[in-house]
């Protein structure tokens, strides 16, 4: 029963990652427009325009290899498979043993690698540019990504995510300063992982300012559908796993019944919606800062991390 | 066992002999297929050895020095070296057969020397091996000593050789004893062991090429033919390695405060770091696979730093994750390494270059080493599921497990050891992308590189061998592991479980797990899902078309290589990470010459940088020495009457000496 459940729970939860990526952006989107005083595109159009570009067949560039027709299924499914990874509604879904958060951040490596080197293909200045950018943004966001893990490590003893999830909800650790830290520094990081403002804008048209765009440059037809509904999955996962961890509340047990999968369902759609939410804010008011100072805004996020590992370390020293 | 390890040395020796008979192209074959069977053998039996039991006792060899005789034995830790060895050395000498064949003498003498080195029961036994190999693989630096560049690498490599000759010496003399079952009876206690410590770090660390005495690797490595840099980067930095963990973990014993950790910890980070990102700004392929042997030596090297802190704290499981991720990584990093450095031998054959601004494309025109090099590359990267992401998770655990140690101090260093070797985790990643982006994808930039073709035989064969194992060790590193085992236990305690969880690795009971069958199971899923659904709803052949490139313009026809300036070049791909971090960690330099306005001239960008270390270090090297030899001069001024009363003070100076060694 226990073991029907966390298969039943951990389908449910891949279909619903799936279906949510492209709502997830469409939200954002349109409540941007709201909140800029435009009317905006349904939240819908997303499906839309993923499913004009996938029946479409790919221009490739004339030197263009076999990375270019790969790389976006390979991206792609290694996003998948982490998205899998992170808890969801439920604790204790099927794949919960393996969903590390070290192995998390090897997968969405492997979906980078693979869209940088997408970007290097055709030979092209803008996408060699955006595939050295974006590799460049990494070099800092991966420390505090690492060194956010380890205040969880510390809490929980483990990067096992369901288990972080678990601790985290059930430890009664309460508000804690060292978790707001790491909260603010896995924010960061994910607006970077993600290419959003402040790092990278995803609305822009201009090559120039492009990171992610600038490797999409020569993608089309099904692979650009590939390759949009990879970043959007990934920032549903991105959004997932910091509620996952953050926002651990109304999440279903192990074991438990269709009945708190209800709520922990409710309460997921309404911590992503917020999430979506407070994005939105976010980039509204904020603008795109130059690239050579995203250093420094992820410097400080790994900054923030490390004390509150240092503050971990002092606060269980005297306990 | 024993014998026929010592057979397989004397073999070698043999082959160095024969290589001396000149008998041109045939000579080469013998030499080499020798070679290669006798590292197969060298695996074999190490593997054999791992698996089903080691050789008790020590095999005395019937000759050796005046105070006693040479000994041989095989222990966990140097059997899984020598299985590194074995492996390496057969992939590159399968790769050498395709080749020229020169470098024949050197060859069997390195291979041999390090076989030695490893094999090596006493103190004297290990500093010859150790010696040989640093010798004949500076014949190999040498080879092409035309120019100017290798003549220099060559000098400046025996240079740092002396060096780690001239502290191993001295640190093992230290040891108390030269047997080193009567060492690890009576380790080394007070400031004998500090001295140990400080020599073994200085000696072995100049060999593995940790900062700040690295500055010799990125020259000599790629100065020697391909197979051989595959060789020095794969396996004699972890001989060095070896060393550094036979003397300070081994040797000197559990008796050591744990607080040693913390200079490895410390070196290895800072080489980790350095090396990286001056992987990624470097503009010769092989300059920058070196660099990468640098981050991944200091990889280790924090690995063996944390398993000695884990040992003094007494987390035994935590020393063990520690220990295992250091074992690992080595024997991943050799082989990916290896791989590597002979892609960077295939192109440079078939392209005539390994300057990444005078290649790309390649992957056109040499499809199977660009597979091998993508293998290469991924695990460079950490990518799951290779074998380099398997031992990095590892390192890592052991990292975040840091906090484990109790002590505010050394819970801070082990944090700041997280993110720096984070960082040079996700430089590598970038280091690689740049180096397979410009010289496989994208355009050719010269004419020899257009007209490349894949590489023979044997270089293909040479590749394979390192990749399939690669590929084995990323999806089974828990079977790689238990092989480990031994290893392990000589490292951190006869105590000591391998991090090992079934296949998959785990970082401890109750925490968590790594399962690549499993990731790979996952991923294959997913990907023939996705294949089929989007080929259902889209079922059309790619079209092809000129580059799009954000609307630039055509080049005109006689471009045949399109625009030589629209591709991304080695320095600009550098630029983000050399401006981001260069301009602090390597003095990198940015400057813009604008003519004034009217001028013709064109402006000029120009952009470098300089390692620190190699400013710091050799200038007062070079004064020391210059000083040194001032005063030698002054005795070629001696009259003979000086000269003799020198020699006779030195003789009773040396009477004086053994006399109250004798007395003691």
């Amino acid at each position: 029963m226990v073991v029907l459940g966390a298969v039943l729970t951990q389908m449910l939860h891949v279909a619903l990652m799936l279906a949510a990526a492209p709502l997830a952006v469409g939200l954002i989107r349109w409540l941007k427009a709201r909140m800029t005083g435009r009317r905006g595109a349904s939240p819908l159009q997303p499906f839309r325009d993923l499913a004009k570009l996938c029946a479409k067949r790919p221009l490739l560039a004339e030197n263009a290899s076999v990375v270019s027709e790969v790389a976006p299924y390979l991206a792609l499914a290694a996003t998948v498979v982490a998205a899998s990874l992170v808890p969801g509604f439920a604790r204790g879904m099927a794949f919960a043993p393996a969903a590390d958060l070290v192995l998390v951040a090897g997968l969405l490596a492997m979906a980078r690698m693979a869209l940088a080197l997408n970007g290097m293909d055709a030979g092209t200045a803008f996408g060699g540019m955006g595939a050295a950018r974006e590799m460049s943004f990494a070099v800092f966001a991966e420390p505090a990504l690492l060194v956010s893990a380890l205040s969880f490590a510390i809490l929980a003893g483990s990067t096992n995510l369901d288990q972080i999830g678990a601790v985290l909800r059930d430890g009664a650790l309460g508000l804690r300063v060292s978790l707001g830290f790491a909260a603010v520094a896995m924010g960061a990081v994910a607006l970077a992982e993600n290419a959003r403002v402040p790092v990278d804008n995803p609305a822009t048209h201009l090559e120039l300012t492009m990171v992610h765009e600038a490797m999409l440059l020569e993608a089309s037809g099904r692979h650009l559908a590939l390759w949009e509904y990879q970043a959007a999955l990934k920032l549903t996962l991105w959004l997932a796993l910091i509620a996952a961890v953050f926002l651990p509340f109304g999440a279903a047990p192990a074991g438990s019944g269709p009945l708190a999968w209800l709520v922990g369902l409710v309460a997921w759609g309404a911590k992503m919606g917020g999430l979506c939410l407070a994005l939105a804010v976010f980039e509204g008011a904020i603008a795109k800062m130059r690239v050579f100072r995203v250093p420094e805004f992820l410097g400080a996020a790994l900054l923030l991390a490390l004390l509150a590992a240092a503050l971990l370390f002092v606060s269980t020293g005297f306990a | 066992m024993l014998t026929a390890l010592a057979l397989g040395l004397a073999l070698l020796g043999l082959l160095a002999v024969v290589a001396l008979v000149p008998a041109g192209r045939r000579a080469g074959l013998v030499v080499l297929a020798g070679s290669a069977l006798l590292s197969a053998g060298f695996a074999l039996l190490a593997a054999g050895a791992l698996a089903f039991g080691l050789p008790e006792g020590v095999l005395v060899l019937p000759f050796g020095p005046a105070w006693g005789a040479m000994s041989l034995a095989l222990d966990g830790l140097s059997a899984w070296f020598l299985l590194l060895l074995g492996l390496v050395g057969l992939s590159a000498s399968l790769f050498a057969l395709g080749g020229p064949g020169r470098g024949l003498v050197a060859w069997p003498l390195f291979l041999g020397g390090m076989g030695l080195a490893l094999l090596a029961a006493d103190g004297f036994t290990l500093l010859l091996g150790f010696e040989l190999m640093s010798l004949a693989s500076w014949a190999l630096v040498a080879l092409d000593h035309r120019e100017a560049g290798n003549r220099e690498a060559a000098r400046l490599y025996l240079v740092f050789a002396a060096l780690a000759g001239t502290c191993l010496v001295p640190a093992f003399g230290l040891l108390g004893a030269l047997d080193f079952a009567a060492i690890r009876a009576a380790p080394p206690e007070g400031w004998r062991a500090v001295a140990v410590l400080a020599l073994g770090l200085i000696g072995a660390g100049a060999k593995a090429g940790l900062v700040p005495l690295h500055l010799w690797l990125p020259l000599a490595h790629p100065a020697a033919p391909s197979p051989a840099s595959a060789l020095m980067s794969g396996v004699m930095t972890k001989v060095a390695l070896y060393v550094l963990a036979r003397l300070l973990l081994d040797l000197c014993g559990p008796v050591q405060p744990g607080w040693w950790g913390v200079p490895l910890l410390a070196a290895g980070a800072a080489s980790a770091l350095l090396g990286a990102l001056r992987a990624n700004l470097e503009e010769d392929a092989k300059v920058a696979l070196a660099c990468s042997t640098i981050e991944n030596v200091g990889l280790v090297t924090m690995a063996l730093g944390l398993a000695l802190l884990f040992r003094g704290a007494d987390l035994g499981p935590m020393a063990a994750l520690a220990a295992g991720a250091a074992l690992l990584h080595a024997m991943a990093h050799g082989l990916f390494k290896a791989l590597l450095f002979l892609v960077a031998g295939a192109v440079q054959h078939a392209a005539g270059s390994r300057r990444l601004d005078r290649l790309g494309g390649l992957i056109h025109a040499m499809p199977r080493t660009a597979l091998a090099a993508l293998v290469g590359i991924g695990a460079a990267a950490a990518l799951p599921p290779l074998s380099g992401f398997a031992s990095e998770w590892l390192l890592l655990q052991a990292l975040l497990g840091g906090w484990r140690l109790g002590e505010i101090g050394l819970q801070v260093v082990a944090a700041a050891a997280l993110a720096l070797a984070a960082m040079a985790v996700a430089l590598a990643a970038a280091a690689m992308l740049r180096l397979f982006g410009l010289a496989f994808l994208g355009r050719p930039r010269s004419p020899r590189g257009a007209g490349a073709r894949e590489a023979n035989r044997f270089e293909l064969a040479g590749m394979a061998v390192p990749a399939v194992l690669t590929l084995l060790i990323g999806l089974f590193p828990g079977l790689a592991l238990a092989l480990a085992a031994p290893g392990i236990r000589v490292l951190v305690g006869p105590a000591a479980m391998p991090p090992v969880v079934g296949l998959a690795i785990g970082a401890g009971e109750g925490h968590s797990a790594y399962a690549p069958l499993v990731v790979l199971l996952l991923l294959g899923l997913v990907l023939v899902t996705l294949w089929l659904v989007v080929r259902r709803r889209s079922p059309a052949l790619a079209e092809r078309g000129p580059a799009w490139n954000g609307g630039f313009i055509d080049p005109p026809p006689e471009f045949v290589f399109g625009d030589p300036l629209s591709q991304p070049s080695a320095a600009g791909m550098a630029q983000p990470l050399r401006r981001m971090l260069g301009g602090s960690l390597l003095a990198g330099r940015e400057a813009v010459t604008m003519p004034p306005p009217g001028d013709t001239r064109p402006a000029r960008l120009e952009a470098g940088f300089e390692d620190r270390a190699a400013l710091a270090l050799p200038t007062p090297a070079a004064r020391l020495r210059d000083a040194i030899a001032d005063q030698v001069e002054r005795l070629r001024g001696l009259t003979l009457r000086g000269s003799l009363s020198l020699g006779f003070a030195t003789l009773v100076g040396l009477l004086a000496l053994l006399a109250w060694l004798e007395a003691r």
